[in-house]
């Protein structure tokens, strides 16, 4: 007789709980029949290949005589003092498309919680909208927006914005494509939406009363931003800052299309080095140090951040 | 002054607007840039106006098979990732058993790691099994990569079902599987509905997973890139556009019938 009760049941919505009886000793198993084919599919097909992958890095030998585990850990230190800069890159690009990515989305994501009204939903809408072309069309635009001698590096040059980003390393002359700033600037708006869309979540929750309580305190409205709403609002931007991070820094679609030989990243070299160059055990070897590194800069962010309970 | 004082009041906005316009640039370039009748292979340049490639969509060799063929994968993917991941769904909510935290972080690995790791790491499986690459691979990634999302979608609406509705049906003499059926999936049909549709999406735009284990065959995504490389037709922006409109005119009716549901039951 197996019977689910209160004590162990998840976390229940309402005062009642659900109290699952089975006359059958094997109801018992229920879970576990539900469980099995996405649990064995993730398995063969997520965790399984991870194993792989880690065995073929530490393999010796050539395509045509087939591979050998011989725990040859140079393979990483050869790919790692080789490819070195693509991985600084990777970093460095993911990383100011990031805090880009939340200085252009809270705005947003505050206009859709606090102040868009009746248009909320319309607005919601706008923002999910560029998903519904493919991402591959919609990288290729910026081609044709970011094209020399075009209206945007013209206005950006009027503006001296290309002298500055110049001085930063990120343009070099009068252009914008096959420079870093366009990378940046493609990664930026291909992953907006997964910071706007967790911004908003947070945001939506708060209670409007507390910016009332903030104001009847002589609060301005920038000390009410600052001490209420955004703190308030960090589980959003976290979980917003690791969707836009993770996926950015193993992008190599943007470095590809919109930059140069000189804007390669860590998904680049990867990419290369498995479809094309065949190298299959550096290949790995470099997959598994892009992972390794983002689960550790994500898991000392989630401690510094506080907020352990994102899953 | 007062110009100054409202740019003031209202610079959450303005700047929310402009970032809107950020996302929303390329669509508008994709959509005029369908009507564009280029010099030479690639269709980055404005030339003339021209109705050609929407007349003519399938006009480009190979592109409409390509376009099939995700449709085919997607519409395959979902359903396979939907079935698995609303059974796990129901499970971790409805349940408890052994494994549950390790269940948990398979489910949760997947969404936190590079698409790249994940697409490497199964290339390698895959030649190390010998394994023919092409729609089967594809489609056994994406329903892979597809099932966390279904499972975070489907778990967030069951968690939110009142339990007391199955307790009703059961009380009523309501057999297991007709309490299932008339009550349980009706309730929860919202949450495996939005979890289908964004696998329906993911695995339809996916190219990096696709790069890797398409072997030989060309996915929508896959021909794009391709095109990036060797020219791009204008019939790429028509269709990107055709679908944009599509899908937006969905959403709008969807919206429109809720609301109008709304009115009606009070």
């Amino acid at each position: 007789m197996a019977t689910l009760t209160e004590a162990e049941a998840p976390p229940p919505p309402s005062p009642a709980v659900p109290t699952r009886r089975t006359s059958r000793g094997r109801g018992r198993l229920v879970p576990y029949w539900l469980l099995l084919p996405g649990v064995l599919w993730l398995i063969v097909f997520f965790a399984l290949p991870m194993v792989y992958q880690a065995s073929t890095s530490v393999q010796t030998g050539s395509l045509e005589e087939g591979y050998k585990v011989t725990w040859h850990f140079a393979t990483y230190w050869n790919a790692l003092s080789e490819y070195w800069p693509q991985f600084l890159r990777s970093v460095l690009y993911a990383g100011s498309a990031t805090v880009l990515c939340l200085l252009l989305g809270y705005p947003l994501a505050y206009l859709i919680a606090f102040r868009a009204g009746r248009w909320r939903n319309l607005v919601l809408i706008l923002v999910i909208a560029p998903f519904f072309t493919s991402f591959l069309i919609r990288t290729l635009a910026w081609k044709t927006i970011l094209a020399d001698g075009g209206p945007v590096v013209g206005a950006l040059n009027a503006l001296h914005v290309l002298d500055v980003t110049g001085w930063l390393g990120m343009t070099a002359g009068d252009r914008v494509l096959a420079t870093p700033l366009a990378v940046v600037c493609g990664l930026t708006y291909n992953f907006l939406p997964f910071m706007i869309l967790p911004l908003y979540t947070s945001l939506e929750r708060i209670d409007g009363r507390l910016h009332e309580a903030a104001g009847d305190l002589y609060a301005t409205p920038f000390t009410t931003f600052r001490k209420v709403t955004f703190p308030l609002s960090m589980p959003g931007v976290v979980s917003g800052t690791l969707l836009t991070f993770i996926p950015a820094s193993g992008d190599y679609v943007n470095a590809d299309l919109l930059g140069s030989t000189e804007t390669r990243m860590a998904g680049n070299v990867i990419q290369t080095q498995f479809l094309r160059i065949l190298d299959y055990p550096t290949a790995a070897a470099l997959s598994f140090l892009l992972m390794a590194a983002i689960l550790i800069m994500v898991t000392l962010y989630i401690r510094k951040s506080g907020t352990e309970d994102l899953v | 002054m007062a110009l100054l004082r409202w740019t003031k009041r209202h610079l959450v906005v303005l700047a929310g607007l402009l970032t809107l316009g950020y996302l929303l640039l390329p669509n508008v370039v994709v959509t005029v840039f369908s009507f564009n009748a280029p010099k030479g292979r690639f269709n980055y340049e404005w030339q003339t106006f021209s109705t050609d490639a929407w007349t003519d969509p399938c006009g480009v060799a190979g592109l409409c098979r390509s376009l099939s063929l995700s449709l085919q994968l997607a519409a395959w993917a979902t359903l396979g990732a939907t079935v698995l991941g609303t059974m796990i769904a129901f499970a971790l909510v409805r349940y408890r058993f052994r494994a549950r935290g390790a269940v948990n972080s398979l489910i949760f690995l997947p969404m936190a790691m590079p698409e790249v790791v994940m697409a490497a790491s199964l290339l390698t499986l895959f030649l190390n099994l010998g394994a023919q690459l092409g729609f089967w691979t594809i489609l056994i990634a994406h329903i892979m990569f597809c099932l966390s999302f279904v499972v975070v979608a489907v778990k967030a609406r069951v968690m939110s079902m009142d339990p007391r509705l199955e307790e009703a049906a059961r009380d009523l003499y309501a057999g297991p599987v007709q309490t299932f059926v008339r009550v349980t999936l009706p309730l929860a049909a919202p949450g495996i509905a939005a979890g289908a549709l964004l696998a329906f999406a993911l695995s339809f735009d996916d190219f990096i997973i696709t790069n890797f284990t398409a072997g030989s065959t060309v996915t929508f995504p896959m021909f794009v890139w391709g095109s990036a490389q060797r020219g791009t037709p204008v019939q790429i922006n028509v269709i990107g556009t055709a679908m944009f409109v599509v899908a937006v005119l969905f959403v709008l009716a969807g919206m429109i019938v809720g609301n109008r549901r709304k009115r009606q039951k009070p």
